[in-house]
């Protein structure tokens, strides 16, 4: 079992004066499952770019079962044995996935001969590893679970014998991770290998056989799982001990001030997303919403914030009505009456990109005193309160006429927060805060938001990391196909718990 | 891949100046080819552009008459397109803009001329940016693509313009689609007798103080965008709309307002026209210049220094041009048509043709004397 499948070795790569990786050697042994972990930023996803043939080292080799290999493209990539699942999985929407899957080694022009040959190939193939996937369905009808599952067949059809999985488990419910956790280990039972780049810990716990824990461009460390644990792992990472529980005093819940009453809403294509939502938020509490993406969560949270119209329903705000099927405040409206929204999607909604540093820490707030007078920016009074926010909020490099695109994810988040936080609104919706955001900055957020809650703010935050839902929540809700399907007082609640529901399964 | 390079590393001075001049280098490269093809020496005609346009007082004075008209619909074009409009419709906003002028002249000439100009740049503005509004609606609430609705709009002017010529604006003591001229005292002071109240003597040409509302136009336009609360709020739309909404900001208010500011800077190119050269409307008297404009503004990279210097470039070939042709009858007139295209083309369609390898070159030559 131990030699070597998947060797680099002094692997360099950068771009301009960054460089993402530097001077790599990994050794992944055949029938292994083996981990790549790391924050954002750290190089996992070049080095995995390099192997399957996207980007080109500077310098460095990768040999498969001893042998030095040229990788120039990923069709090279795909010949040499290795299959890749992306993140974002790149299949054509409109196709079957038989279509899908031979796309690329078609192997004659008119189809008959050879697909039905692929065809045959294939169904031995699902029988083989248990793969439950109907090869003449059309892949926008299968659900985010079926779509990996579509890739990972792909990959076997090409003849695999290496699997470099993308963070995988980032859009599925927990039922689905276990499927998926079981394809992999059937896989590893035939002999393959398997690569699992992820930020999770708890997966790599469970998973995998060994873990290359990366950070800053390098390899920090290789360890055999069964003899570390999560917080070694964690302070590798981040290069040093890190909290991953939040402390949190109890709450101290004040009154009911926002409330939600059989709320509805239509998304653009106008469906139904939001399918009559009741919930009410009190001051001081912090109300998680969890549930998997496209549950209706970003309709909701639109809604609430005056972005979008709502079908029927109403919402309250200090028993104000603020938004109903008639009329309803809008965003600039409703922060002058208290309330802040922290964004699902900081790169197209919660800033622009274009604009400088500065500009977004002002942004939707610009046309209020002391940033604006009489229609011109104050650009004295704008640059220096920039610099005191980017301070506090820890925001590096502290440059306010940087472009907001050049700072990475997680100072991006630190600007919106710095801008929301700032107002000391009464009400704060919050979407996925930490999305793509490294563990340090993480552990910053989450505590500015319970300080907010201790100051009395009423704060709903919808996420789909269940840990975060779990470590900052009061209270939960959990919203399954536009309705909310279950409510609990944090205490005792495993993430088991919150899953069975998230996928729509009561739990009586 | 190869081609990957830090982008925040780029020196302004490289994708602000090297980039423009080298694509202008490169077009006037092939126009020289073209001359050579027809048998003319490139260099004696690169020779006779440079005396044509800054070598003698009146041909400076053309070539600043051009650049001002070019200032104006290069202007207009860079509003919208920070809003991410993209406004083709200056030739008929312009259009609109003369006429604007025109009635203005008429029907306010009992009052002294300076009340009278300010009257008429205001009606000019106001034509011009109420042609860009219908447009400009139909974009922001009726989702109308302003690149059609603009275009259509241009024919429209066209159209209207000819009619309003022929059957109620002409003057019928002539047979040719113009109107009458305006009262004399109401005429812009040409350059030429600026300069001679100073004590100067110098020859004809059209160069009057539109020249001087030009760049007043320049420093009105970069203070709207970058100083002003709409400026900000219209790049928060043209850059991110779905970050404006959610920041409270309106797309429809600012589509709007970015095309009135347009439509009204296209339409100022009028006052140079109207007030300044021919002293009444003439048929199709924008010529093609709201087209440039875009191709001004491209190159200015949408800012008034840039789109000053667009301007200049333009009213150089213009102006050097006619001297060309005046001089080797080989060259026509269609030759310098050939060259601003292949300008348009080089530093407009192609702009980012030779960008990312002049950028990296440059961030390559500057990383390696920073290690040194």
């Amino acid at each position: 079992m131990v030699s070597p499948i998947l060797e680099l070795s002094k692997i360099n790569k950068s771009f301009g004066h960054v460089q993402a990786n530097k001077d790599i050697s990994l050794k992944i042994n055949k029938g292994t499952i083996h981990g790549i972990i790391g924050e954002n930023g750290a190089g996992k996803s070049t080095l995995m770019s390099i192997v399957f043939g996207l980007y080109q080292a500077d310098s460095g080799t990768i040999s498969i079962n001893g042998n030095i290999i040229k990788l120039k493209s990923p069709r090279d990539s795909i010949l040499s044995g290795i299959g890749m699942v992306h993140q974002h999985f790149m299949l054509v929407e409109n196709f079957t996935v038989l279509e899908n899957i031979i796309l690329g080694f078609e192997g004659e022009l008119v189809f008959g001969k050879k697909l039905k040959e692929a065809k045959e190939k294939l169904l031995k193939i699902c029988k083989k590893y248990n793969l439950k996937i109907e090869l003449d369905s059309i892949i926008s009808n299968l659900s985010i679970g079926f779509r990996q599952r579509v890739e990972i067949l792909k990959a076997l059809y090409r003849d695999a014998q290496i699997f470099i999985l993308d963070e995988p488990t980032g859009v599925l419910t927990p039922q689905e991770v276990d499927d998926l956790f079981k394809i992999l280990r059937s896989l590893q039972e035939e002999e393959k290998t398997i690569v699992l780049i992820t930020h999770k810990l708890n997966e790599i716990m469970e998973l995998t056989n060994e873990v290359t824990v990366m950070r800053q461009g390098k390899v920090a460390g290789l360890k055999r799982t069964n003899s570390t644990n999560k917080e070694e792992l964690a302070e590798m990472m981040v290069g040093r001990s890190v909290l991953l529980n939040v402390n949190k005093s109890k709450s101290a819940k004040g009154k009911s001030i926002f409330k939600v009453s059989n709320l509805k809403v239509r998304d653009e294509l106008n469906v139904l997303r939001v399918k009559g939502v009741d919930f009410e938020i009190h001051e001081g509490e912090i109300l998680g919403l969890a549930g998997v993406t496209g549950n209706g969560q970003t309709e909701l949270l639109e809604a609430l914030s005056g972005i979008r119209k709502v079908e029927s329903g109403e919402v309250k705000l200090f028993n104000e009505k603020i938004s109903d099927n008639n009329n309803f405040l809008n965003p600039k409206e409703l922060k002058e009456k208290g309330l802040a929204h922290v964004p699902e999607d900081r790169q197209r909604m919660g800033l622009v990109t274009n604009f400088k540093a500065t500009e977004n820490l002002i942004f939707g707030y610009h046309h209020k005193h002391p940033f604006s007078k009489s229609s011109i920016m104050m650009e004295d009074k704008i640059l220096s309160y920039s610099k005191k926010a980017m301070k506090e909020f820890d925001v590096r490099p502290i440059s306010p006429n940087l472009l907001t695109s050049n700072f990475s994810g997680g100072n991006q988040q630190k600007l919106i927060l710095s801008r929301e936080l700032d107002k000391n609104p009464k009400v704060l919706l919050v979407g996925q805060p930490t999305r793509g955001v490294d563990i340090g900055a993480i552990e910053f957020i989450h505590q500015r938001l319970i300080d907010m809650r201790d100051k009395g703010a009423a704060i709903l935050l919808v996420s789909v990391e269940l840990e975060e839902i779990l470590s900052l929540s009061d209270r939960i809700v959990v919203m399954f196909d536009g309705n909310i399907v279950g409510e609990k007082i944090n205490e005792n609640i495993t993430e088991r718990d919150l899953g069975l529901l998230m996928a729509g399964i009561k739990n009586e | 891949m190869s081609n990957v390079f830090d982008k925040t590393k780029v020196p302004w001075w490289v994708s602000n100046l090297i980039v423009p001049l080298i694509n202008i280098l490169l077009a006037l490269f092939i126009s020289g080819l073209f001359i050579l093809i027809a048998g003319e020496n490139p260099i004696k005609a690169v020779k006779l552009i440079i005396y044509g346009s800054f070598g003698y007082i009146e041909g400076f004075g053309y070539t600043l008459y051009y650049t001002t008209n070019f200032i104006f619909t290069g202007l207009a074009f860079a509003v919208a397109f920070h809003c991410k409009l993209f406004n083709i419709g200056g030739e008929g906003q312009a259009y609109l803009g003369g006429l604007g002028v025109f009635l203005a002249a008429i029907y306010f000439s009992f009052l002294p001329a300076p009340i009278v100009w300010i009257l008429a740049i205001l009606f000019a503005a106001v034509f011009g940016g109420l042609w860009a509004f219908i447009p400009a609606y139909l974009q922001a609430y009726r989702g109308s693509h302003v690149v059609i609705t603009t275009i259509m709009f241009n024919f429209i002017a066209s159209a209207l313009m000819v009619y309003l010529l022929v059957d109620v604006i002409r003057d019928t003591n002539q047979m040719g689609p113009k109107t009458v001229a305006i009262s004399k005292d109401l005429w812009f002071p040409m350059f030429r007798e600026v300069a001679q109240f100073f004590g100067f003597k110098i020859r004809y040409s059209t160069l009057n103080i539109s020249f001087f509302l030009a760049i007043v136009a320049c420093f009105f336009v970069w203070f709207l965008i970058w100083k002003t609360k709409w400026g900000y709020e219209m790049r928060a739309v043209g850059h991110n709309t779905k970050a404006a909404v959610y920041a409270g900001i309106s797309p429809h208010k600012n589509i709007i307002i970015a095309m009135l500011i347009s439509g009204s800077l296209a339409g100022l190119l009028g006052v140079n026209e109207v007030l300044g050269v021919h002293h009444k409307v003439i048929v199709n008297f924008p010529a093609g210049y709201g087209f440039t404009g875009i191709a001004v503004a491209l190159m200015g990279r949408n800012h008034p220094i840039g789109i000053f210097l667009g301007a200049m470039l333009f009213g150089i070939l213009y102006q050097g041009g006619s001297e060309v042709t005046f001089e080797i009858p080989n060259i026509s007139r269609y030759m310098f048509v050939a060259v601003q295209g292949l300008i348009i083309l080089f530093a407009g369609a192609l702009e980012n043709l030779l960008r990312p390898q002049i950028e990296s070159f440059f961030v390559k030559r500057l990383n390696a004397s920073e290690i040194k």
